[in-house]
């Protein structure tokens, strides 16, 4: 048992929450009182309890790895989220898989950023470090793990908790002590690179909000009503690029690990930043305008706070449990629904207390804006984002509105939308346009002021090429849904107006250009998105006209192709064909075909029992061991074009029973044009006895050829005395023969080596020999070496299968590309912004 | 008219016809027989029925049959009120259907038949039934 390090780690929690909330007081002492001496000795304390407090996070953040790292399973952390046999890399996913790992990355990312901002920010640390350091008293309480008696109120709930504490298993009243040997394991989904990145940058992007929220917060309680978006702006164009790289990475992981068919759900917990995200590009396209014209004022505040309260909502309906059946993803519930409803409710309140106060007192202009201002333009924009918002939140939240009905007393059976994905499409398409083509636009009236007359003007070539573009987009493309056709003309004016914007301010300064590329990066994404979902289709239709039932609607039944081994069939253009189970090794890359392996003791350990050769490279000899990963199973998809191989797809299965048993990846065929995205829907049960048909007996001569099946042709070539057999006890007087039958298959030739013995001379025993491809098995029935016969007994059974599925979406390459421009074009603003503040 | 003003009228529209069809579109928790009921008066919406499996004495799921080319499948779920329902589901059956303890079916009556479009399981989850592996 290695008790220390738990202790350790759960010390530094408590001086975690301890030193937060010393510094967090003597921060609030330095910003009221007014003597500048002792105002700078409390700076001092906060400034030193904040250290403090850094340390603890990180003995926190080095005592939970240890406890992964090395596979101390004592610990219920450990033991839930990590196995022996976990690559080193997935160990960091181990960190964060579970709640509180990654309510102590959030505070990690918390520690980084208060550090830095005690080093630039002299005139405006104290009063934002007392909001930093509250946040942190409430995320280090999360993972308090303490009881506090008299009341029996658990707060927090503590990684350091022991396996034998954490569950109730019989075998800790026998033996105290007892540690498994080996973990759960993490879940197989997860076990993914961008999982290894993807919460890190989500919790960053978290983070990042909390500084514009504290600016704000120090601005309005210092009564500095117009000097903190200036700080505040930089933190939140970083905010708001590194949060929409998470959520993309986010999609990106579902898209190639889920078989859900996209990169996009609307489930609500990716609903839960969603709508943060677009509130936060909301908030920084008023800062800008405040910054510019002075207008906006009220708005930016208002956005700013929105953002970090919806953020603490969002975590509050992924981490309560509140969501049970509604989402797929969500945390579970670790019995902190009513920390974290205090947490969200503090500061909610606070925030919306304070700016009551002082309301009266923030500056405003009562001056109507010109239809011919970018104020206007930027202002119907950000309305259109915080709309689109509120229209994803709304339903993401019936879950709550049934709760606080019963709470009342009364009952609700309101369900989320039946069909979420349509739903929420026919209304984020029309915002969609509608931010088109405002920000198409509204870039003309950023960089000069403009009248009418000159607006036609600068509009006339954009509008133009806009409509040669469309021109050819809709002949190729063939849209005839008018939506579609509105947001692809809507799409290309955004690219096309922001492209001539973009290209005249390189000419003038290029630090300047990155509202222009952020973009024309949105419009890439909004027709990435519009064909590789509104035009994604299934391709594995199912032709064989089985149907389940005779009276069912003819779109039932549909969408899976059923794949017999070795036999071609064809979709989508191509010629298709399942080439049987593959596995893969652990330190080389490639697939094994699991025909060429002998299993071991060791579920990771196997046999080679041939050499191994992958695309042309030797990757094993015969008898060489190797190891696997034994829970995986890839099932490899050959896919020709007129004869050619055009791909070779492996669809990943996963077995793993602790870990809700099927899992399926698809393997994507990436094109320029489009991906082709192939799942297993329903690999074939080995655990199941096969169904063997009737025994069919065969008199065959040596070398003379005949036919298995009706089509198959076999040989039976030799047959041989043998000395050995694995599992049999042979005595002196024993004989024991092998034949050697060779089969030619579809694509090689197998061999099947039937044995039969006859034992104590008058036993008769016979092996039969299976060749797992052709679904054969073949048993030496009996030798007549008066005729030079031998009698040979084939079984058939259905051949080895699998059911797919295979989605085509055209132009996803263009969403990710335009990701990639939004964030080039929010990295250049940021830059622009940090040192516009960094040189004044 | 101020434009503020001609502005804030049309966010409230906007908003209004947001609430008004996140209330049309939201789906319901019902039973067979209410979902039946919708049916027949004509609606096609879809609608969310809880339920279980119905098990034999050693605790294993009946009334399951799969097409025979394994594409799909069907069958019996029992509702809150103890209806039993024959259900069709035109994807192959998950490999952990029967282990589940609850069914969600997520679709609507057509004829008699109740189509399910989406297929939400709530097995045991591994953190309410974790057992030890006390292989040691």
């Amino acid at each position: 048992m290695h008790y220390t390090i738990g202790n350790l780690g759960h010390l530094s929690v408590i001086t975690a929450f301890v030193t937060s909330l010393l510094s967090s007081f003597a921060y609030w002492k330095a910003t009221s009182l007014k003597d500048v001496e002792q105002k700078n000795s409390w700076l001092l304390n906060g400034r030193f309890a904040f250290y403090m407090h850094a340390v603890a996070v990180l003995g926190i953040v080095v005592s939970l790895f240890v406890i992964i790292y090395q596979h101390y399973f004592e610990y219920h952390y450990a033991y839930s989220h990590s196995s022996l046999h976990l690559p080193g890399q997935y160990m960091l996913s181990c960190f964060w898989e579970g709640q509180e790992g990654s309510f102590l990355l959030w505070m990690f990312w918390h520690v980084v950023i208060g550090l830095f901002l005690i080093k630039t920010q002299k005139m405006w640390e104290a009063p934002t470090m007392v909001v930093f350091t509250l946040v942190q008293a409430f995320l280090a309480s999360m993972i308090l793990g303490i009881v506090i008696p008299g009341i029996d109120l658990k707060l927090g709930s503590s990684p350091f908790i022991l396996l034998r504490d954490a569950l109730s298993d019989p075998i800790f009243q026998l033996q105290p002590d007892f540690i498994p040997k080996d973990g759960n394991g993490l879940n197989a989904l997860l076990q993914n690179y961008w999982m290894v990145i993807h919460p890190p940058t989500l919790f960053l992007g978290f983070a990042l909000a909390l500084p514009p929220f504290a600016f704000c917060m120090a601005g309005l309680w210092q009564k500095k009503y117009s000097d903190w978006v200036k700080p505040a702006l930089p933190w939140t164009l970083l905010g708001g690029g590194i949060l929409g790289l998470g959520i993309l990475m986010g999609g990106y992981w579902a898209y190639e690990t889920l078989n859900f068919g996209g990169y996009w759900n609307w489930d609500p917990v990716e609903n839960a930043v969603y709508v943060p995200w677009l509130i936060l590009v909301a908030s920084i396209h008023t800062m800008i305008t405040y910054k510019n014209s002075g207008t906006a004022l009220k708005v930016s505040i208002i956005l700013v706070i929105a953002v970090f309260v919806l953020l603490l909502y969002s975590t509050f309906l992924t981490r309560s449990g509140i969501l049970g059946d509604a989402s797929v993803h969500s945390f579970t519930d670790l019995g902190l629904s009513g920390q974290l409803l205090v947490y969200l409710l503090f500061f909610t309140l606070a925030a919306i207390l304070l700016s009551i106060l002082r309301w009266k007192e923030i500056p405003s202009t009562e001056k109507e804006v010109s239809t011919y201002s970018r104020e206007f333009w930027i202002f119907l924009g950000a309305t259109t984002l915080c709309m689109m918002g509120f229209q994803v939140l709304l339903p993401t939240s019936i879950p709550v509105y049934n709760k606080i009905i019963t709470l009342f007393g009364g009952s609700s059976n309101l369900a989320p939308p039946a069909n979420q994905i349509e739903f929420y499409s026919k209304f984020q398409l029309w915002f969609g346009i509608a931010i088109a083509f405002l920000s198409g636009t509204g870039q003309f009236f950023w960089w000069k002021k403009i009248d009418k007359e000159k607006l036609k003007s600068e509009l006339l070539t954009p509008v133009l090429i806009t409509l040669l573009v469309f021109a050819a987009v809709i002949a190729i493309a063939k849209i005839y849904s008018i939506p579609y056709l509105i947001l692809t003309l809507a799409g290309i004016y955004l690219i096309v107006s922001n492209v001539k914007v973009m290209i005249s301010l390189l000419k003038i300064n290029p630090r300047l250009s990155g509202g222009a590329i952020a973009h024309i990066g949105v419009g890439l994404m909004l027709i990435g998105v519009l064909f590789s979902a509104g035009y994604s289709k299934v391709v594995s239709l199912n032709n064989t006209g089985m149907l389940i039932s005779k009276d069912l609607p003819t779109d039932f039944n549909r969408d899976n192709l059923l794949l017999f081994i070795n036999e071609p069939r064809s979709m989508a253009g191509y010629d298709i064909e399942y080439k049987g189970e593959r596995i893969e090794p652990r330190h080389k890359s490639g697939y094994v075909n699991k025909n060429d392996i002998e299993l071991t003791l060791d579920p990771f350990k196997v046999v080679a029992k041939k050499d191994i050769v992958f695309n042309g490279e030797k990757l094993y000899q015969a008898r060489d061991t190797f190891e696997i990963y034994p829970e995986n199973t890839f099932y490899e998809i050959e896919l020709r074009k007129e004869g050619k191989l055009a791909a070779s797809l492996f669809p990943r299965v996963q077995i793993n029973p602790a870990m809700g048993g099927f899992l399926a990846s698809p393997d994507i065929k990436r094109k320029l044009s489009r991906d082709l995205y192939t799942h297993v829907s329903l690999p074939m049960n080995r655990e199941e006895e096969p169904e063997w048909g009737d025994l069919e007996e065969r008199k065959v001569k040596q070398n003379e050829d005949f036919y298995i099946s009706a089509k198959y042709v076999a040989s039976f070539e030799s047959i041989q005395r043998i000395n050995e057999i694995e599992g049999v006890q042979l005595d002196a007087q024993d004989v024991a023969v092998q034949a050697k039958i060779k089969v030619q298959g579809e694509h090689e030739v197998y061999y099947a080596e039937p044995i039969f013995l006859i034992k104590d001379k008058t036993q008769v025993g016979r092996l039969p020999s299976e060749i797992n491809d052709l679904g054969v098995k073949i048993t030496l029935l009996n030798i007549q070496p008066e005729t030079n016969e031998f009698l040979l007994g084939i079984n058939t059974r259905q051949k080895d299968w699998v059911v797919i599925k295979a989605l085509e979406k055209p132009l996803i390459n263009v969403l990710w590309i335009g990701t990639l421009v939004l964030m080039v074009g929010f990295t250049i603003a940021m830059v622009r912004r940090f040192k516009d503040y960094a040189s004044e | 008219m101020k434009k503020s003003y001609l502005l804030a009228i049309a966010v409230i529209a906007v908003a209004i016809v947001i609430i008004i069809s996140t209330a049309g579109d939201a789906s319901s928790y019902v039973n067979f027989d209410e979902a039946y009921q919708l049916a027949s008066t004509g609606s096609s919406t879809q609608v969310h029925v809880v339920g279980q499996l119905p098990k034999d004495a050693a605790g294993h799921p009946i009334g399951i049959e799969k097409s025979e080319d394994n594409l799909s499948f069907s069958f019996i779920l029992i509702d809150d009120n103890n209806k039993e329902q024959k259900v069709f589901y035109n994807e192959p059956m998950p490999p952990d259907f029967t282990r589940s303890e609850k069914v969600v079916v997520i679709g609507s009556y057509q004829n008699d038949k109740f189509l399910a479009k989406k297929i939400l399981l709530k097995c045991p989850s591994k953190y309410q039934e974790q057992k030890l592996n006390a292989g040691v």
